[in-house]
């Protein structure tokens, strides 16, 4: 009874988190709240059923499901591409409009109202391209185990949890260990001083890109194989993003993944408790929450 | 000849409902700089809210209060005016696009309410019903499109004429120094957080009459009308007519629903029916990216602002900066 929303609360809840790094990493480094990052989970994952499907359909074998899972290594393989383009979309878009809009030294404001328009053309270009009814990565259908008394999982569940706990720790490491995610915290602390110690500005924001795009195409890839793929997933997803960035505090990748898993699980709870169709209003009680009691999140620095 | 003029008078009488929300947001945008991204919802906070005033009693629904048009519209405003100071309150202390992620929250709750509290909102299927003004007047076509598009150019007068004053009293000239150079207005005693919390609800006030004008002309309100498309379609309509200019505002939100009537008659039109929901979101991928082109290349609208002392773009400054929030 208790243990159930707690599995379906922290497998939602490390997407969430994936997704939120991105938007984290994009306010602290780029300084805006970005509307569009929602769009890039929907691409990630509309990109990966478009390659799993050729995978699929020129080589039959890759169609068929890995052990206990319910799809076959065209998914892997396809969520590798999916990675790729989706991090190419995110720096077309930077090329095309939030770099031109930087360069003519545009307020925050006006980057933000941008990211709006932008996630409405890209969300609408997906719904032109695929339609707006959903789609799935396999046909399959899997049944949950027993784990524990109370608790049943889909192998498929437990891989999104498992995934999702090995790309924190790995952009952990990446953010505090290597060099490049040293100039990344850097340019979050200070950009003219890092630009001033010769920290190459562009190349970091390329990173922020990057880096934001591929662990939202994952999100993305892992919100589909559990649910569906929708136009809407992004859009959907982007309160509980911004929720759990703001809670985890802004910059910090551990405040965004943690803050993630409690939206998850918030929701889990709401659901079980109170009634799916409120679902949705439980990141807008917790933003408000944390802006009335700690505006600066859990593992944030006081801001002005 | 006379459908097209009754048709005429229909048209624009719904653009000009557009444009009092237009009124609305250029107060919260144009002169203040406060990003609403929930628009829908304040709007749909003041149909809702007149819907359930001025509805005669239905069962199963609470509300149906019958009571006057005006009532209700007054209501509408101050419905989502109130709602507009408690996000401000909420949020304004704090980073600028804090209030955008708030307000882009309240709508998805506002949503989600009108869909679920059905014993109130009437769920999925809306409110129907809605005294139309001169509804005495309805069996003769021509004479009820005119007399309403009337009351309508009356309201956006009258909206126009009372934010005029404001904009150009003292306490419009502190909103735009704020805008302008926060430092410099607070070291002359200017609250910042108290001149926009007022700008903000004031605005808010203004959208939710728009809401409520409008729920009063289609006679029906429902959920899916207040999808973040509308949210959408206001901005674009500001930022098409130029943001700080009221007068921009009025236009962009003829041009803009003209653009939308026409193009949505063409996609329904030339595409078989099965294939209408795919084209008309690539008419919303369209304005998408025709929103960001004018920020890109054009960022004070068709008139820009006008009238005001507005720091002109230097060959060192920056040519393309809309607005000058300090956050």
């Amino acid at each position: 009874m208790m243990l159930q929303p707690i599995m379906d609360g922290l497998v939602n809840g490390a997407i969430i988190g994936l997704g939120a790094i991105g938007v984290t990493l994009t306010y602290a480094i780029l300084r805006f709240a970005n509307f569009a990052h929602g769009e890039m989970l929907s691409w990630g994952a509309y990109i990966a059923l478009t390659l799993s499907g050729l995978l699929g359909a020129l080589l039959p074998a890759l169609a068929t499901p890995i052990g206990p899972f319910s799809f076959g290594w065209s998914v892997p393989i396809a969520l590798v591409g999916s990675v790729v383009l989706t991090s190419v979309l995110a720096l077309a878009v930077d090329w095309l409009l939030f770099g031109r809009l930087r360069a003519s030294g545009a307020v925050t404001i006006i980057l933000v109202m941008a990211s709006f328009g932008a996630a409405l053309a890209l969300r609408n270009l997906l719904e032109f391209i695929y339609t707006s009814s959903p789609a799935y990565f396999t046909n399959a259908l899997q049944i949950s185990k027993q784990i524990l008394p109370g608790l049943r999982a889909t192998p498929d569940q437990l891989l999104v949890l498992g995934l999702g706990a090995v790309l924190v720790v790995l952009v952990h490491l990446l953010l505090t260990r290597s060099a490049s995610g040293r100039s990344m915290r850097a340019v979050s602390e200070d950009p003219q001083l890092a630009a001033l110690v010769g920290i190459d500005t562009r190349a970091v924001i390329r990173m922020v890109w990057i880096l934001g795009a591929a662990l939202a195409a994952v999100g993305g890839i892992m919100s589909g194989v559990i649910v569906q793929i929708r136009p809407t997933m992004g859009l959907d997803l982007l309160l509980p993003l911004f929720a759990a960035a703001i809670l985890g505090g802004i910059g910090s990748v551990p405040g965004a993944m943690l803050a993630g898993l409690f939206v998850g699980l918030a929701e889990a709870f709401t659901v079980q408790f109170i009634g799916a169709e409120w679902r949705a209003a439980v990141s807008f009680v917790i933003l408000v929450a944390v802006l009335l009691l700690r505006p600066q999140g859990i593992f944030g620095k006081a801001m002005a | 000849m006379i459908e097209i003029l009754s048709y005429g008078a229909f048209f624009l009488t719904m653009a000009l409902t557009y444009a009092v929300i237009a009124l609305g947001l250029n107060l919260q945008w144009g002169q203040t700089g406060l990003f609403n991204v929930g628009i829908a919802g304040f709007v749909a906070v003041g149909a809702y809210v007149s819907a359930i005033l001025t509805t005669p009693f239905s069962d199963g629904r609470l509300g149906g209060f019958d009571l006057p048009i005006v009532v209700g519209w007054i209501g509408g405003g101050l419905g989502a005016g109130f709602l507009c100071l408690l996000l401000g309150a909420l949020t304004l202390r704090l980073r600028s696009d804090y209030l955008a992620i708030a307000t882009f929250g309240a709508a998805v709750v506002i949503q989600l309410a009108l869909l679920n509290l059905e014993a109130l909102t009437g769920g999925p299927f809306g409110i129907s019903f809605i005294p139309r003004p001169f509804a005495d007047l309805s069996d003769r076509a021509n004479l009820f499109a005119f007399a309403n598009l009337a009351v309508m150019v009356v309201l956006v007068l009258a909206c126009y004429a009372a934010l005029q004053h404001l904009v150009r009293s003292p306490w419009g000239r502190v909103l735009r120094a704020l805008r302008e150079d926060e430092t410099a207005a607070r070291a002359l005693g200017k609250n910042p957080v108290s001149y926009r919390l007022q700008a903000f609800a004031i605005g808010g006030c203004v959208m939710g009459l728009g809401g409520a004008a409008q729920g009063h002309f289609i006679g029906f309100i429902a959920p899916e009308n207040y999808l973040p498309t509308l949210t959408f379609q206001v901005w674009a309509m500001l930022i098409i007519g130029g943001s700080g200019n009221m007068r921009g505002a009025v236009l962009g939100a003829v041009l803009v629903w003209a653009i939308w009537a026409l193009s949505g008659s063409v996609v329904s039109s030339v595409f078989p029916a099965d294939q209408q929901a795919r084209a008309a979101s690539l008419q919303i991928v369209l304005i998408g990216v025709s929103l960001c082109a004018v920020l890109l290349l054009r960022p004070r609208g068709i008139l820009g602002e006008a009238g005001t002392l507005r720091r002109q773009p230097k060959a060192t400054s920056t040519p393309s900066e809309g607005q000058n929030t300090h956050d």
